[in-house]
């Protein structure tokens, strides 16, 4: 694959828009203090995926129609979220502590079905580890639409709604004071979250999706001090990453997609933390001599 | 027909029961089935600084929050001018605890200010000069006008607490319900902070206000509700915060009795 080639531009565009609505959806999640919240619904959408398999397989099907695992991997994420309010609701434990019990139930599930799969006959062909790491440049043209066609609504979602999601993740009881839903404003955060990681399955895989979403939104935290500054420069640090890992692994076929994708964004995460203004460890030291910074 | 005409004559500051600023009858609440409070009856006279008073856990906090519908109610009715709050919110104010925030939170101290003129804009309309006008007018009446481009961690505990009180100031409500606006905040912002209540007194305006200290509750507060867990007492300041009263507000504990008891001779010696 070379990056003149059209295949590849249809790629890095589409990892650009997942990668730019990834980075909007990290920042909701780290402000509103639920980063779990990404990797508890990421690894639920595992045991969707196998489920999804096993209930084509049962009824006949092949089980690798895209749409219906994406199905379950939807359905799984659901089922993770709505998890999370039952453990924090029965047990009484705090949000962390819900979606880390979720997180790993899910995900032991998910690896326990797996591992039946591939013990079953044509399971091993079944291709299903692909969702786990991705596998962006084998991805059809329809599959890169659907996928662009998510992260563009999910970015338009992010955009309008701005003003209601930032007063909701400063000081939800004032935004309820004033009359908004809540629970509403919430539940579209969870959807847009969930919606860039079904999105992103295929082309990152569901582990790296998950530091998509946040990388970006850290990275962005890193360099401003405005919210209405670091929705942009988070998602411009997403799509970056999309097209720079695309662009990576055109030149060294041998490299994924998604990791060199994640590698990216890594990369601006670590630019960012030594150089970012005010915060970065550079500014921070300059300023600690020069006598402090009250971060 | 005119709007005047559509007027009820408690649109024009009669005192009667219905038109009450806050208007509170048979609240209970209860957290784990446990209650908080316990058959409150309150009726808030309008323009007045209204003092909340009682122990810690005495259901101060979970007050204000049931009047605002931010936690259930186990039963009881809560009116704000004669209605229920849901059709009221353009004409309450809140001031949360301090605490309730997460004061890194990437915003800078006019878009703070700005969110309290978010509920008379619609969903997807932005903030435009009238809003940025009226916050700025907000900063300026608690002598913040200078900080406005700051990042709203960057300012000390009693800036951020007046922060909060320039956002309900830019809610233009007529009815203001505080949680603790003088906690950790120092002498000199205790007095901005006071200054502020009465102008809104005098623009009449009420406020409610959670208060700890017992030595400034005479000065402050035309009227006073105390509160453990029932109403105690509530009235005007003068016949109703008595030794007598606080001794049955803050019942069972000797050592805060005898603090208060010394606390009120002081204040009365003063």
């Amino acid at each position: 694959m070379n990056w003149f080639d059209y295949n590849t531009q249809v790629v890095a565009a589409a990892t650009a828009l997942l990668g730019a609505a990834a980075g909007l959806a990290g920042c909701l999640l780290l402000l509103r203090r639920r980063a779990l919240m990404g990797d508890a619904l990421g690894h639920a959408t595992l045991p969707g995926i196998a489920a999804a398999y096993l209930v084509s397989v049962a009824v006949g099907g092949t089980g690798k129609e895209p749409w219906v695992l994406l199905a379950g991997a939807a359905a799984g994420a659901i089922a993770g979220v709505l998890g999370v309010v039952l453990v924090r609701r029965g047990a009484r434990v705090s949000d962390e502590t819900a979606m880390a019990i979720v997180l790993g139930a899910f995900f032991g599930l998910g690896t326990a079905l797996l591992t039946v799969i591939q013990a079953s006959p044509g399971g091993h062909q079944a291709g299903l580890s692909s969702f786990i790491l991705g596998h962006a440049a084998s991805m059809v043209a329809s599959d890169l639409r659907a996928a662009s066609i998510v992260a563009l609504v999910c970015v338009a979602l992010v955009v309008l709604l701005t003003k209601e999601l930032r007063l909701l993740c400063f000081d939800e009881s004032f935004a309820r004071v004033i009359g908004r839903p809540v629970r509403w404003l919430d539940a579209t955060v969870l959807i847009i979250v969930t919606a860039v990681v079904i999105a992103g399955l295929q082309a990152v895989g569901l582990i790296l999706i998950l530091s998509l979403l946040i990388l970006p939104a850290t990275a962005a935290r890193l360099c401003t001090d405005r919210f209405t500054v670091m929705l942009p420069l988070a998602a411009a640090f997403g799509a970056i990453s999309g097209v720079g890992g695309t662009l990576v692994s055109s030149f060294a076929p041998r490299l994924p997609t998604g990791p060199c994708i994640v590698l990216v964004a890594a990369t601006l995460f670590v630019l960012a933390l030594l150089f970012a203004p005010k915060r970065g460890l550079f500014a921070q030291a300059a300023m600690g001599r020069a006598g402090g910074y009250r971060p | 027909m005119t709007s005047a005409t559509a007027r009820t004559p408690s649109d024009f500051g009669c005192e009667h029961s219905s038109s009450s600023p806050l208007s509170i009858h048979a609240l209970t609440v209860a957290y784990d089935r446990r209650p908080v409070l316990w058959d409150v009856d309150l009726d808030v006279p309008a323009q007045s600084i209204v003092g909340v008073i009682g122990p810690n856990g005495a259901g101060k906090s979970t007050l204000l929050k049931a009047c605002l519908g931010l936690i259930p109610i186990a039963s009881g009715k809560v009116s704000v001018f004669g209605k229920p709050y849901e059709e009221q919110r353009a004409r309450v104010g809140y001031v949360p605890q301090r605490e309730s925030v997460d004061w890194d939170f990437p915003v800078s101290v006019l878009e703070v200010v700005m969110m309290g003129t978010f509920g008379q804009l619609g969903w997807f309309q932005m903030a435009g000069k009238l809003e940025r006008a009226k916050a700025r007018e907000a900063l300026d009446a608690v002598g913040l006008a200078d900080e406005e481009n700051q990042q709203i961690g960057q300012l000390s505990g009693g800036q951020q607490q007046r922060v909060f009180l320039a956002r309900a100031l830019a809610q233009s409500a007529q009815i203001y319900l505080m949680d603790e606006p003088f906690s950790s905040v120092d002498a000199a912002t205790e007095q901005a902070i006071i200054a502020v209540l009465r102008r809104m007194r005098s623009e009449g305006r009420t406020v409610i206000v959670v208060h700890h200290d017992l030595e400034t509750a005479r000065d402050y507060f035309d009227w006073v509700i105390l509160l453990n867990t029932r109403v105690v007492a509530a009235g005007p300041t003068a016949t109703t915060l008595t030794h007598e009263q606080l001794r049955k507000t803050y019942g069972g504990r000797l050592t805060l009795l005898d603090e208060a008891a010394q606390r009120m001779q002081k204040a009365q010696l003063g």
